[in-house]
């Protein structure tokens, strides 16, 4: 479902974030892209969606090729693809229901979207999206009112509204508690299985990623070091991608994890 | 790594800011030195100064007693013509400013237009308010006319830039998630970017506002119409209660608009 060949990001600065990185995604799948601060993480999915251009290779989504995309075909695809941020990226100044509507601006024209007319069946959808998050009773109040935990709610309503068909997650959990992390993460990998969505996710906790994902993908200095189950990952392939460290710990706190979430 | 014994015992001393002794010593005694000269040069003619005081005192002396009502008719009459010239001249120099403001900010304007309107707003901050109405009033004549295109023009140039740079300044992320949206260019810059923005617009123009009034009120000095011409003919008869009475009403008006600016921008966090 989407496909990425030989994808090559250098920045201006001449750091080479990505090194023709190949990767495939078939329909429905989650996977976990793990791998040191300055691996390229955040750069591969922003490249994904072209919020960061990459610099050569392809994207495909679906049939349709989004790097060389005028701006107009590259919005229609963007629909697409929801993503969920690191720190929630809500507009902190706009109301819950507005931050949530914002997912659909890529569906309704300028002068709907200004006067905050959205079509009922937008309306509804929201409401339903929230309710099923627990916050439907925050619909009027404002994003920087709410705690870390709802804001990142109201950001996977916004990811979904947009009816997309893959979702990019960059770091969900990176300023969360540890409960509210599990959270996050069991929310959206449900989420992802009840509407049939492929998921990449960011994440710098291999524990928890672990716990929820199918596939896990590791990427070190911008190349894919690791591609498997996350019952792949030994103490070995985890000193490829981080370098040495005593892993053990790391992994035995999977396994009790496991226990306790099944039990 | 550096043996820690050496330093133990020894006072320790924030770093100068200029590492050179001498030469930090030759800017002081530099600086203090052409404080001195320049200083000195300023002539101050005592006598007239003696003299003056008389009338400085006169002039004070009419603030106790101003004349609010032999000139009511006149004084009302330039009192609107500068509330009209501020509220217009805000209005359009406001509405002005957003676009500008927009292309002026680098992180949302591609380089022409940046460049285009980062000209604009240096050539009107460049002129200053009362060159700019003397030009005016030059080719429109005398009256309210010349003050409302000179305060508009002026708006363009303060608010836009610092309006701009609010823009510039804003968090990126917040509007990056409009962006990956799909959203189309004004949609991101209404989701994205406004909201972000809208309290310091709003600060920024009530600031204005209070600005305009003031130089709406120098800017009849030179003819351009509003309370300043008012003013500046109570001066030429000699009427120092009745230019009281007009600066005390100015006083008046500029206090209430801080107050309001104040309640209002406490009510848009």
């Amino acid at each position: 479902m989407l496909r990425l060949e030989k994808l090559v990001k250098t920045y201006k600065t001449g750091d080479q974030a990505l090194k023709a990185v190949e990767l495939e995604v078939p329909e429905g799948q989650v996977l976990a892209l793990i791998g040191p601060s300055g691996a390229g993480k955040s750069t591969l999915i922003r490249c994904i969606n072209r919020l960061v251009e990459p610099t050569s290779g392809k994207v495909y989504l679906g049939d349709v090729e989004l790097t060389g995309l005028s701006s107009g075909a590259l919005r229609r695809e963007r629909r697409q693809m929801g993503m969920i941020f690191q720190e929630y990226a809500l507009v902190e100044r706009l109301t819950v229901m507005e931050n949530v509507l914002s997912g659909r601006l890529g569906y309704v024209g300028f002068w709907r979207s200004f006067l905050r007319r959205f079509p009922q069946s937008d309306v509804d959808e929201a409401f339903r999206l929230l309710d099923r998050v627990g916050l439907a009773h925050m619909a009027d109040k404002r994003a920087d009112e709410l705690s870390g935990g709802q804001r990142q709610r109201v950001g996977i309503c916004r990811a979904l509204i947009q009816n997309p068909a893959l979702l990019l997650v960059d770091e969900p959990t990176a300023s969360l508690d540890p409960k509210t992390s599990r959270q996050i993460m069991r929310l959206i990998c449900e989420l992802c299985k009840e509407r049939g969505l492929a998921a990449i996710i960011n994440i710098h906790d291999v524990a928890l990623a672990q716990m929820f994902v199918q596939r896990v993908i590791g990427l070190r200095l911008g190349a894919v070091e690791f591609d498997g189950p996350p019952t792949g990952l030994t103490p070995e392939v985890l000193t490829a991608i981080y370098g040495e460290e005593d892993w053990e710990a790391t992994i035995e706190a999977v396994e009790e994890d496991d226990t306790e979430a099944t039990s | 790594m550096s043996d820690v014994s050496v330093l133990i015992g020894k006072p320790w001393k924030k770093p100068s800011f200029i590492q050179r002794p001498w030469l930090r010593w030759l800017l002081i005694l530099g600086f203090v030195g052409y404080l001195i000269v320049a200083f000195s040069t300023i002539e101050v003619n005592w006598s007239r100064v003696y003299a003056g005081l008389e009338r400085g005192e006169k002039f004070i002396l009419a603030f106790t007693q101003p004349d609010f009502t032999s000139r009511s008719s006149d004084i009302w009459e330039g009192m609107i013509e500068s509330i009209v010239m501020t509220i217009a001249s805000s209005v359009v120099g406001i509405a002005i400013s957003i676009p500008i403001a927009l292309g002026a900010a680098r992180n949302v304007a591609p380089l022409p237009v940046y460049l285009i309107c980062r000209s604009i707003i240096a050539i009107s901050r460049a002129l200053q308010e009362i060159i700019v109405a003397i030009l005016l009033v030059a080719i429109f004549g005398f009256g309210p006319l010349a003050g409302f295109l000179t305060l508009s023009f002026a708006t363009i140039g303060f608010l836009a830039k610092l309006l701009a740079e609010d823009i510039e300044s804003m968090d990126k992320v917040q509007a990056e998630a409009i962006k990956a949206s799909g959203a189309k260019w004004t949609q991101w810059i209404n989701y994205g970017v406004q909201p972000q923005v809208m309290p310091r617009l709003i600060g920024l123009s009530i600031y204005r506002i209070d600005i305009n009034f003031r130089e709406s009120a120098i800017l009849g000095l030179v003819g351009a119409g509003g309370i300043g011409a008012t003013l500046n003919t109570a001066f030429d008869r000699y009427e120092y209660d009745t230019a009281a009475a007009i600066l005390l009403i100015i006083i008046v008006i500029v206090m209430a608009l801080e107050y309001l600016s104040g309640v209002i921008r406490a009510r848009v966090q």
